[in-house]
């Protein structure tokens, strides 16, 4: 099939960028997305043009290396997936398809289509973690968790920190990044000792980092390719309110 | 307690929330109140005019019109500068189709919000003032007569088509911003979340359809309906 791109091209972080169009004319439906970025970027590195700089990294829709805005919507149009994941089966002959980077004050831009996500490795380096003994590891039944629990807490623990959820947010807030893994650690027993103080540590480096407030309007709830749930965003909202009044 | 609780993005939508809820709660005893216009013309004046007296009256009712004003003027300063930062953190797609994913309420209840303030300018200089410092005839049980008040102002077509739609924009910003409050208060258990939600469509709906029906229902009895 053939498609029409309008691919963001941007030097490095600090020119100007703009949309630039190509047309591929052997995209296969079967292709990902990302393999159809492949293709375009053998054809200009045969013209000797410099190729689209896009992150990714396994193309098993698990690790949240890639994530793009394709036709204004964090990760493409399906819901639940990542742009690995996306498949040219999805679009029609003929289609103009937008490709932009995930935009936010946060996250700035690199080159092309990559952008510098390091903002959530401090919120997680700030609090997302427990305080453990070093040693021999505790036999795993010493701490019984319910079983509820545990899934609940593994259910906040598969975000993959792609940003979908801060691309797709109009005030790019990162409330459902960071209150997924506040939720994780403060389901269970481990992390339950330090989750005050965690919270508003994590809290707290999110704001520093130029995220908006969070609206509620749910928008990063559909376009999260892990469906984490908004109901996350409750929960740091009352561990933090917890903290502030106790702590 | 440390200082940082009061900068944070958490906090200042803690105050949107405290503050909203608490105007949530006003509203339920404002419509009680209106409810008395729909009554036959003759009880309708004597009962809204006694209630009008009985509310300006009451000290306590006085103590809570503090926090009601309060209330008010925080929740819009606070929705200034919580929409202030979200200007600067918000950024531009040369292709956005974000607004798929989202209710256009929910994305908007800043311009609600601004069409309610504007409202609430014209409501309070046409009825608050009046009852407070105009110069108000007397009905015969000794009461000012804010009622005559009212169902002047409902005669005019134009009036009753303003309040309507200022009822309509409170209506969307109750839809998204109860269930919201509650949310960014934290009260939002896995278990329950479905209630509160119904709970919050169904007050959005009863309280919109309440103060829509009253102006309507004043207007269309002028002529004998």
């Amino acid at each position: 099939m053939k498609v029409h791109l309008k691919v963001w091209r941007q030097k490095d972080a600090k020119s100007k960028g703009s949309m630039v169009n190509y047309d591929l004319d052997n995209v296969d439906q079967h292709m990902s997305f990302l393999e159809m970025m492949d293709t375009l970027n053998e054809q200009l590195t045969l013209k000797g043009e410099m190729p689209v700089e896009f992150d990714h990294d396994c193309r098993e829709g698990i690790c949240g290396t890639c994530g793009m805005m394709i036709n204004g919507q964090a990760h493409g149009p399906v819901p639940g997936l990542t742009v690995c994941q996306l498949h040219m089966r999805e679009f029609k002959e003929g289609d103009t398809i937008y490709v932009e980077p995930f935009r936010a004050m946060a996250f700035p831009l690199k080159r092309d289509l990559k952008i510098d996500r390091s903002a959530f490795d401090r919120i997680i380096q700030s609090g997302g973690f427990i305080t453990a003994n070093t040693g021999m590891p505790a036999e795993a039944n010493n701490l019984l968790i319910v079983h509820e629990t545990a899934e609940s807490a593994f259910d906040s623990a598969a975000c993959i920190g792609c940003g979908a959820c801060v691309a797709t947010c109009k005030n790019s807030s990162a409330a459902l990044f960071t209150s997924a893994k506040i939720s994780h650690l403060a389901k269970l027993p481990q992390g339950e000792q330090e989750a005050a103080k965690r919270v508003l540590k994590m809290v707290s480096k999110m704001d520093e980092e130029g995220f908006g407030h969070c609206s509620n309007t749910e928008a990063c709830e559909v376009k999260c390719p892990q469906g984490i749930s908004v109901l996350n965003i409750a929960r740091m909202n009352w561990e933090f309110n917890k903290a502030s009044l106790l702590h | 307690m440390n200082n940082y609780i009061f900068q944070s993005t958490l906090s200042r939508k803690n105050l949107m929330a405290v503050t909203g809820l608490f105007l949530c709660f006003f509203l339920v005893i404002h419509l009680l109140g209106n409810l008395q216009l729909l009554l036959p013309a003759n009880e309708a004046n004597a009962s809204f005019n006694s209630y009008s007296a009985l509310l300006s009256g009451n000290i306590f009712i006085r103590l809570i019109s503090y926090v009601l004003y309060f209330s008010l003027i925080a929740h819009a300063g606070d929705a200034l500068i919580i929409t202030l930062r979200n200007r600067k953190t918000a950024v531009k797609y040369v292709y956005d189709d974000r607004k798929q994913v989202s209710k256009w309420y929910s994305r908007n209840m800043g311009v609600l919000g601004t069409i309610i303030l504007v409202f609430l300018v014209i409501h309070f200089k046409d009825f608050w003032y009046v009852y407070k410092f105009g110069s108000l005839p007397y009905d015969r049980n000794g009461n000012k007569d804010l009622y005559v008040i009212v169902v002047s102002a409902f005669e005019s077509w134009w009036y009753v088509v303003l309040y309507v739609i200022s009822m309509l924009a409170v209506g969307y910003h109750l839809l998204h911003g109860v269930k919201s409050a509650v949310r960014t208060l934290g009260l939002y258990h896995p278990r329950y979340v479905k209630y509160v939600q119904l709970i919050g469509t169904i007050y959005s709906y009863v309280i919109t359809f309440g103060f829509c029906i009253i102006p309507v229902y004043v207007h269309l009895s002028q002529f004998g309906l």
